[in-house]
């Protein structure tokens, strides 16, 4: 499994979407994350953009004041998930116009809708921004 | 019932409610949370599926961002995504992909709601059922539903086929059989013309084989068809990927691909795809000089950029290469070295690493100091690294790259003193390793220890206690090498000791115990003291052809001998001839004789002139009485029963110093005194050297022909009562003459039991041996055992552990064939190493079965060969055993479908026999169980359905399987060719 989790946090570490391709429980999650986001937030711009931790990798770029978290098998090429955190930024910058941290948090479910589009059980599927966000227009339209 | 409920769907608070409502709290988020948790529970109970789902969207958004707990809902998830209103099922799959798992009780609820979607026509209905089933999927889930995604996986629209493709990688997972089904699809989806789908394939693919390659070699030519033809990007990463497992298996196909990659390596202009070329290059394509050249290239073209990502992942790139490759990282030394300042730790870490790598015994020296100076300037996490990273490399290998030893050790002490180093456990360790492996080092290591003991502002660092504790061990271990032992004894007995934890107390005043009992014995018998330091001095020289028979001499406790012996030394001047001989051997050694003859010549002289005055003796037992008195009455037991030890010698030996004042000269008298004799015992005991000891010493003791071990050993301990449990090596407990004696005692058993052994405890443990020899390890163990380790007390039978048998004979006869040994080595010392190998007893013995179970099936798949069918679900041990049959059909028929493909090819194929022999076993037991438990909770009926539909789909597969799957295993060779 390529990728193991995703997580949108804010710059005060609150998370704001966090997708799991596999199981942990509820505290396990928040102690990850507690841990990831001190360590990445900490980091400056200058530094890069890989975090080793526990046995993950954490590939992660901020876009204004959220952090995009993904964390990776050790195998999984960085460049590409960087790549992927950028389609998926410009994927929703297309669908909300300019995404922010609120569209994220009232429109949770589009969110993790795009992201299910886009990856499946840790393999990215999707890579072309239309036909992600076609079926949520479909969606849209109908409701 | 209906009132509340009208009421709560009339002013039900929406998500978007929360949220702002959530938002609004800022002090007590907690209590609003619950409250709208208690709303939650009473509006998910309605019957308004409208109300119920409303809720659980609630739910869904405080579960994944606030971490509100929210099984107990799971129940209502399964019933909203029954609903006939997409949205409302959306919630509910989204529901049950965050929260549930497999002990979730009511996943069995979920199944035939997800085989409705499976089947639907819409298809978003269908990809959210995959996609909740991608997160959720169990095995019963996986072996129920496996049909509907086998339909799937060659649906007509697109963009649920993919979906189907990455969910079946979780169904494989969970249930290897659906292999059999679904593979020949999934790989006929690799021909895909629609990039995305072949994508998803390439991933499923990927992940397969990371687990287990060798199943996946067949299907390489289509993987380069994809290499070459494809211009995605991301399935090219997947490829490369899958390449760099398969390359390492088979050199053909790494002859093969190594152009297309270099192909795309020129040609890319993403730094992804990029990348992934140079790490398969790296990884699996060491032997082609040409492309890692090249791939080299590309890497310094990351390095120089001013991006810290590609920077980092360069230096990776150069870190993998680097074993194989040191090149490369040598022509980017100066980036390297440059990195060790970046801004980012990351990086500052994998240069170091790249550093370290570059060390080799010539330049230890200088990198070391460099890194030392960096480490001075960095913060105190990176300089513990820099730190823990050049001992760890120092060490490697029983520290193959340290030649000058003495410069080592001083190294060692003088990062101790660095301010911020923690590394107090792994300096105390190599210290202590170091004493006990390389002789010619101790005086220096005495002459470390002794400036760290003597620093009483070190002793207010606690991470520095572990280090002056070792500091302290080895200066009363190798006392004789001291030059000064009434300065050492105020420095063991100082009073800021009493800032040290007691256990390390314990071992100070241990220490100084053993300080004390060398004085006195060199006191009451300067001739044997004498005799014994150059014995020692014989020891520091390995070419020395009779030191072994000078060392049993004096620690055979033989005294006639020894004294005769340090008579006629004495005769010659108290400058022994075998001094000088030894002092002479070692010249042979480039430095040797420079740095180990004065620490014996010094010694010796330091004995004639001060150690030998009554005076000196008096103030030394001053020193201590006055030091320990007030410590006698210490609350921990370990230093009270140190100190007591100590004061009680004193005081059995001070009478006996001031009688022989009255005395002077009369040495022989003093001999025979009581006190003498305890002090010689003493003296006798601690100059047993301690050696280091195999880890795995005892498990390579053959079981001797007539031993019957007991299997049952409760009535041990009815003997246990009275047995001395040895006393741990450890030597911070300060003790570790007992162990020792017993071995020395065991070590030539025989001659010394007859000669009369002097010491107490070896006649005591004797005689406690035949009353119960039973319970003790057989005698050739102990001989074998005193093999690991007495190449401490004797040089000549280093480097290597030699056969069991031989060892009696080595000891007897003085060997002459490890006199090579230090020419060998040269101007190295010699260093003690035990018998290496104990890393195989590491060897990982678990690969996952189900794994296994998946590429057994890939491999029945692939070479054609369908195993019949396991429509006997509840019977495991059929199915497990029509499994064996498959898989020994594979392993006859495989070399004749490789006939080319040479050796490689059918070797692997017999290990991988071997392998699923054993893995059927394993999952024959796991089955039995859990098939068991499962086809009684199943209807009868269910099953035969479904193993009826199974049946079918196999059948089907087969049919067409049968041609195709033959026609495409045979391609490999010409392939490969």
């Amino acid at each position: 499994m390529g990728i193991r989790f995703i997580l949108m946090v804010n710059k005060q570490g609150q998370t704001r979407l966090a997708q799991y391709y596999e199981y942990l429980t509820i505290d396990e999650r928040r102690a990850l994350e507690g841990e990831i986001v001190r360590k990445c937030l900490a980091r400056t711009e200058q530094q890069c953009s890989f975090v080793e931790h526990r046995n993950y990798k954490i590939v992660y770029r901020r876009y204004a004041s959220l952090f995009f978290l993904v964390g990776v098998d050790n195998e999984e090429n960085e460049l590409a998930i960087l790549e992927f955190i950028h389609l998926l930024v410009e994927t929703m910058d297309r669908h909300f116009g300019n995404v922010c941290e609120l569209d994220i948090m009232f429109h949770l479910e589009k969110a993790h809708f795009m992201l299910e589009e886009m990856v499946m059980n840790g393999c990215i599927v999707e890579t072309s921004k239309a036909n992600i966000l076609s079926p949520i227009q479909l969606i849209d339209k109908a409701s | 019932m209906a009132g509340p409920s009208i009421m709560d769907s009339l002013f039900q608070r929406t998500l978007e409610d929360l949220i702002k409502g959530i938002r609004l709290q800022l002090v007590s988020e907690s209590t609003f949370i619950s409250k709208a948790m208690e709303e939650i529970r009473r509006e998910i109970k309605s019957t308004d599926l409208q109300t119920k789902s409303i809720a659980l969207q609630k739910l869904n958004y405080l579960r994944s961002l606030h971490g509100v707990d929210t099984s107990f809902a799971a129940f209502h998830a399964v019933e909203v995504t029954s609903s006939p209103r997409f949205h409302h099922k959306q919630i509910g799959y989204l529901a049950a992909s965050q929260s549930f798992n497999s002990s979730t009780d009511v996943l069995l609820l979920l199944t035939n709601q997800l085989r409705k979607d499976l089947n639907s026509i819409n298809e978003f209905e269908v990809s959210l059922a995959l996609e909740c089933l991608s997160i959720i999927c169990t095995i019963d889930l996986a072996r129920d539903l496996t049909p509907e995604i086998f339909t799937l996986l060659s649906s007509s629209k697109l963009s649920i086929r993919k979906k189907a493709i990455s969910t079946i990688l979780k169904v494989f997972r969970e249930y290897p059989d659906a292999v059999r089904v679904c593979f020949k699809r999934l790989v006929e989806n690799l021909d895909s013309s629609d990039s995305q789908t072949v994508s998803s394939v390439v991933s499923v693919f990927c992940e397969l084989a990371s687990r287990e390659p060798k199943s996946y070699l067949p299907l390489a030519p289509e993987f380069y068809r994809i290499l070459v033809d494809s211009r995605n990007n991301w399935v090219l990463i997947k490829v490369l990927k899958i390449f760099a497992l398969l390359a390492p298996l088979e050199p053909r196909l790494a002859k093969r691909i190594v152009d297309p990659i270099c192909e795309h390596m020129r040609r890319t202009g993403a730094k992804s795809l990029m990348f992934e070329c140079i790490r398969t290059i790296v990884t699996s394509l060491t032997d082609h000089e040409s492309a890692v050249r090249l791939a080299v290239e590309k890497v310094r073209e990351f390095l120089v950029e001013d991006d810290p990502n590609l920077k980092y992942l360069g230096l990776q790139a150069l870190s993998i290469v680097a074993p194989k490759h040191l090149w490369a990282v040598v022509e980017n030394k100066e980036v390297v070295i440059k990195s060790l300042s970046d801004a980012d730790p990351n990086i500052k870490l994998e240069a170091l690493c790249l550093v370290m790598v570059m060390v080799s015994e010539d330049n230890v020296a200088e990198i070391s100091r460099v890194l030392v100076n960096y480490a001075l300037k960095s913060d105190p996490e990176f300089c513990n690294e820099i730190l823990g990273s050049i001992l760890s490399t120092s060490c490697r290998n029983v520290y193959e790259i340290i030649i000058d030893f003495d410069w080592y050790v001083s190294f060692l002490g003088e990062i101790s003193r660095m301010p911020h180093c923690q590394k107090g456990e792994e300096i105390e360790r190599q210290l202590i390793d170091i004493g006990m492996r390389v002789k010619d080092v101790r005086p220096e290591l005495v002459r470390v220890g002794r400036d760290l003991l003597i620093d009483p502002a070190l002793l207010g660092n606690p991470f520095l206690h572990r280090i002056l504790s070792a500091a302290a061990w080895v200066s009363g271990e190798y006392v004789m090498y001291s030059k000064n032992t009434i300065e050492l004894m105020e420095a063991l007995l100082q009073p800021r000791t009493s800032l040290l934890p007691p256990s390390i107390r314990a071992v100070y005043i241990q220490s100084s115990f053993k300080v004390l009992i060398f004085c006195l014995h060199s006191y009451l018998f300067p001739n044997e003291a004498v005799a014994s330091s150059s014995s020692y001095a014989n020891d520091l020289a390995p070419g020395v052809a009779d030191s072994i028979y000078e060392r049993e001499c004096s620690e055979v406790d033989n005294l006639a001998t020894s004294e005769a012996l340090a008579g006629s030394e004495k005769n010659e001047d108290f400058n022994p001839r075998v001094l000088r001989q030894s002092a002479e051997d070692l010249s042979v050694g480039n430095y040797g004789d420079t740095i180990v003859a004065p620490g014996p010549s010094s010694s010796s002289a330091f004995l004639k002139e001060e150690h030998l005055t009554h005076g000196y003796i008096v103030s030394l037992l001053d020193v201590v009485k006055t030091a320990l008195g007030p410590v006698a009455g210490s609350h921990e037991v370990e230093v009270q029963e140190r100190v007591h030890n100590v004061l009680g010698l004193i005081e059995l030996v001070e009478q006996e110093i001031c009688d022989s004042l009255i005395q002077k000269e009369g040495n022989l008298v003093v001999g025979e005194k009581k006190a003498s004799e305890v002090i010689k015992l003493m003296h006798d005991a601690f100059s047993e050297e301690i050696g280091p000891v195999s880890m795995s010493a005892q498990e390579r003791v053959p079981i001797p022909d007539g031993l019957m071990l007991e299997q049952n050993l409760i009535n041990l301990e009815t003997i246990c009562g009275d047995i001395q449990i040895p006393i741990s090596n450890s030597f911070s407990l300060g003790k570790p003459e007992f162990e020792d004696r017993d071995g020395a005692a065991l070590f030539d058993s025989q001659d010394k039991e007859e000669s009369g052994p002097s010491s107490e405890s070896t006649s005591l443990l004797a005689e406690h041996r035949k009353l119960h020899g039973l319970y003790y390890l057989p005698s050739e163990m102990k001989e074998t055992t005193s093999n690991e380790y007495p190449p401490a007390n004797e040089p000549k039978l280093t480097n290597d552990v030699r056969d069991d048998v031989d060892v009696l004979v080595k000891l007897t006869e003085q060997s002459f064939v490890p006199k090579k040994k230090p020419n060998q080595s040269k101007s190295r010392p010699v260093v003690v190493r035990l018998d290496e190998g104990n890393e195989v007893r590491i060897a990982d013995k678990k690969p996952e079965p189900k794994d296994d179970l998946i590429s057994g099936a890939v491999q029945d798949v692939l070479s054609g060969i369908e195993a019949v069918p396991s429509s006997s679900r509840g019977k495991p041990s059929d199915k497990s055993s029509s499994k064996k049959r498959g898989k020994e059909k594979i392993t006859t028929i495989e070399p004749e479908n490789l006939a080319d493909a040479g050796n490689s090819e059918v070797g692997n194929s017999n290990s991988r026999r071997s392998k699923h022999h054993s893995h059927g076993k394993e999952r024959k037991h796991k089955s039995t169980g859990k098939n068991v438990e499962e086809s009684e909770e199943k209807g009868h009926k269910e099953k035969q359905k479904s193993s009826h539909r199974h049946g079918k789909n196999k059948a089907r597969q087969r049919a067409d399987g049968g041609v195709n799957v033959v026609a495409q295993t045979p391609v490999i060779p010409d392939f490969l060719l």
